[in-house]
């Protein structure tokens, strides 16, 4: 298969992440949607490193995949917090920092 | 004579301010110790002073070292130098000398006062930086020493600063001194253009040979001389300046005898009369005797009407400076000097007397509230007649001898200055003893609570009025029998310029003896006859009266056309409309532009997520499109 099949493919997934991302009010979704942009870009390097030959490309995916896992730790541990204080995850009411 | 002699002399005061302003709060209770360091460093002083006047009595060169370079340049330099000469050595007995016996007589007058130490540091200052304005060998220090008595007459005049009046008098008196000092600074400035050294000896003899820049072609010397001449009618109390010294009352006594009559307020005289060769070239010294005279008759005459026995002294002092300055004007410069000799004493003796008496009348100042006192107060009673005897000119005491002096020059100079300078001489001798014949003659007028410890001072006290008393009656006999060639003058004629001083001697010395004589005599004869047995009225009687009474009102005229206009200014325009219009408005301005850009760009910050990641989302788009497409 081609390369093309591969990225655009992860160019599909990275969108449908940043729509999610951008039109989704769930913290928790908007999240997800994050972590799908992640995998595009996961993808993006894994097919060129194959098409390439060159191993550096997969390195950076295992660099991705443990900021990622950072991420999820941190941000649900926000997600969780914001929650007991608001008692919502809606980001459009969580607004204090207006100016 | 040597350097270390000087430094002791100069550095023995400044030890004592150092402790007693240093460790004022371990000596507090201690009134002796830290009097006595106080008093203690002041005979050291008055010891290397009459070690350095036997030095130059017996030596024909003045004695002038630099001690160290202060400030260097390319083109100029001011050092820290002393300059000795009969002159300085004059001035130097004097300020230890009165300066030790009224440190001594502050021991017991300032007894239980709060600031006791504080009192000793001030005044061992204040002999400090005296002595530095008469050491000095060229302008600048005799400036510093000029700004450091000022200074200390400033912090002592407002002394009780929980009196209003009293830091009232203190500003006053240093902003009036301000005007003067600013006339000093431009005369320096003047000598330093035209001279470029600030030197004594290297500006009198670029002045006697001509070599200097001409900067305001041929009168420069005549403006420098007027110019310094300001500076002296400021310090040394003359019209216009002289509002200053009546309030300085305020101050402890014993510093008015100090530093408002016997030293500082003659710094103006010693300061002209150093600059003798100046004066005798710019031929100002006219100027300098008519304001001298001027204002000689003006305070005699405001003397006659004041109720305050303080301030009666006080404007004694402005009458005698008035002389002093006359002297100084028509080149008698050793009369002038010799009679800032004699009324250091007089008038030292004289404001100490008054301490006493005030001392003993729970600080009554008010004469009519006295009476009778010569039977309380023997000792206090006979010092005081005798400064008085001797400022009145009664024959053979000090004062005889330099007044007449001073009134026999100007007679060769201007006969209308003779008369007038007469004229005062009578009037001081009315009201001296109008001052006696009201305060210890007559029925006694003492409240009767106040009445009852009426007291003698203190042996500490009363021992420096008697010794200084003695040479307030003898060193006239001492040192100026003889007129023009007595001890005094032949002693000071090696001083530079004092001999250029164009002082025609004409007429019978002794004929102008009696004249004194006869004048000083007529005006305590009338004092007898009018204040034997009559109190001041309250209330004068017509207008002439009153307007003395109420000092031709000199201090609400300059409150009307100077105070006020400036104060008025300073509200309206430098306040209102600079401070608070100009620069208030800029910095205000300022803040403002600074809110209104705030007020729209805050609006960008809606608090939601979503809207900041859709314009990262944006921006990213476009920098990939200008880099895909444009680029």
């Amino acid at each position: 298969m081609s390369l093309e099949y591969y990225l655009v493919l992860s160019a599909l997934l990275f969108t449908i992440g940043v729509i999610g991302v951008l039109i989704r009010r769930n913290a928790i979704i908007i999240f997800m949607c994050i972590e799908l942009m992640l995998n595009a870009a996961n993808l993006a390097f894994v097919a060129i490193s194959r098409d390439l030959g060159q191993v550096e490309g997969q390195l950076f995916v295992f660099f991705v995949m443990a900021v990622a896992a950072a991420e999820v730790a941190i941000g649900l541990a926000i997600i969780v917090s914001v929650f007991k204080h608001r008692e919502t995850i809606n980001v459009d009411e969580v607004n204090s920092l207006k100016g | 004579m040597s350097k270390g002699l000087i430094i002791v002399l100069l550095i023995s005061p400044l030890v004592g301010f150092l402790i007693n302003g240093l460790f004022g709060k371990w000596l507090k209770g201690n009134e002796k110790l830290s009097g006595g360091i106080g008093a203690l460093t002041v005979l050291i002083s008055l010891i290397c002073s009459i070690i350095a006047f036997s030095h130059i009595q017996g030596s024909e060169k003045p004695f002038n070292e630099v001690l160290y370079s202060w400030i260097a340049g390319e083109s100029f330099s001011f050092n820290i130098g002393f300059h000795v000469d009969a002159l300085t050595t004059v001035m130097l007995l004097v300020i230890t000398g009165v300066g030790f016996l009224i440190h001594v007589y502050s021991i017991g007058y300032m007894h239980g006062d709060e600031g006791y130490t504080r009192y000793f540091a001030y005044l061992n200052l204040f002999v400090f930086a005296m002595l530095i304005l008469v050491l000095g060998n060229n302008y600048l220090m005799m400036f510093v020493g000029w700004e450091g008595v000022g200074l200390c007459s400033y912090l002592l005049i407002g002394f009780w600063y929980e009196k209003q009046s009293a830091t009232d008098a203190g500003k006053k008196a240093f902003i009036v001194n301000r005007i003067g000092d600013f006339g000093f600074l431009l005369g320096m400035f003047t000598l330093f253009a035209a001279f470029g050294s600030l030197d004594f000896v290297s500006i009198f003899d670029n002045a006697e040979a001509g070599t200097f820049k001409q900067i305001f072609g041929a009168s420069t010397l005549v403006i420098a001389t007027l110019l310094l001449f300001v500076g002296a009618i400021g310090k040394s109390a003359q019209i216009p300046l002289y509002v200053w010294l009546p309030d300085a009352m305020e101050g402890p006594t014993p510093v008015s005898a100090l530093i408002h009559a016997a030293t500082m307020v003659t710094a103006g005289v010693y300061m002209i009369a150093r600059s003798a060769v100046l004066y005798n070239l710019a031929h100002t010294g006219q100027i300098v005797a008519w304001i001298g005279v001027l204002t000689a008759l003006f305070a005699a005459i405001i003397a006659l009407k004041q109720n305050d026995i303080k301030r009666i002294l006080a404007y004694s002092t402005v009458s005698q400076l008035g002389y002093m300055f006359v002297g100084v004007g028509v080149g008698a410069y050793a009369s002038g000097i010799f009679h800032l000799v004699t009324h250091a004493f007089f008038k030292g003796l004289m404001f100490l007397t008054a301490g006493s008496v005030m001392h003993a009348m729970a600080n009554e100042l008010d004469i009519r509230k006295m009476g009778g006192l010569r039977n309380k107060l023997p000792i206090t009673h006979a010092t005081f007649l005798v400064g008085a005897l001797a400022i009145a000119g009664a024959p053979f005491l000090s004062g005889f001898w330099s007044k007449d002096e001073i009134l026999h020059s100007a007679w060769g100079s201007s006969k209308i200055i003779y008369i007038i300078g007469l004229a005062t001489a009578f009037l001081t001798a009315f009201y001296m003893f109008r001052l006696i014949f009201v305060t210890f003659y007559g029925k006694s007028r003492v409240e009767p609570e106040v009445a009852s410890h009426l007291h003698e001072s203190p042996a500490v006290m009363w021992v420096p009025l008697a010794i200084l008393a003695v040479p307030s009656a003898l060193i006239g006999l001492l040192l100026g029998v003889g007129g023009h060639n007595s001890w005094f003058h032949h002693f000071t004629e090696k001083v530079a310029g004092f001999k250029g001083g164009h002082v025609e001697a004409s007429g019978n010395i002794v004929l102008f003896m009696v004249i004194s004589m006869i004048v000083g005599i007529a005006g305590i004869t009338y004092a007898w006859t009018r204040y034997k047995n009559r109190v001041p009225s309250a209330e004068p009687t017509n207008a002439l009266q009153k307007l003395v009474a109420n000092k031709f009102y000199v201090d609400e005229i300059y409150n009307t056309f100077i105070v006020q206009p400036i104060k008025n200014a300073s509200h309206f325009l430098l306040w209102k409309l600079f401070d608070v219009g100009i620069i208030d408005g800029i910095v205000n301005s300022v803040a403002a532009l600074i809110r209104v850009i705030g007020g729209t760009l805050r609006r960008l910050q809606t608090g939601l997520v979503q809207v900041y990641i859709v314009s990262m989302v944006i921006g990213i788009v476009l920098f990939l499109a200008y880099y895909l497409f444009f680029a």
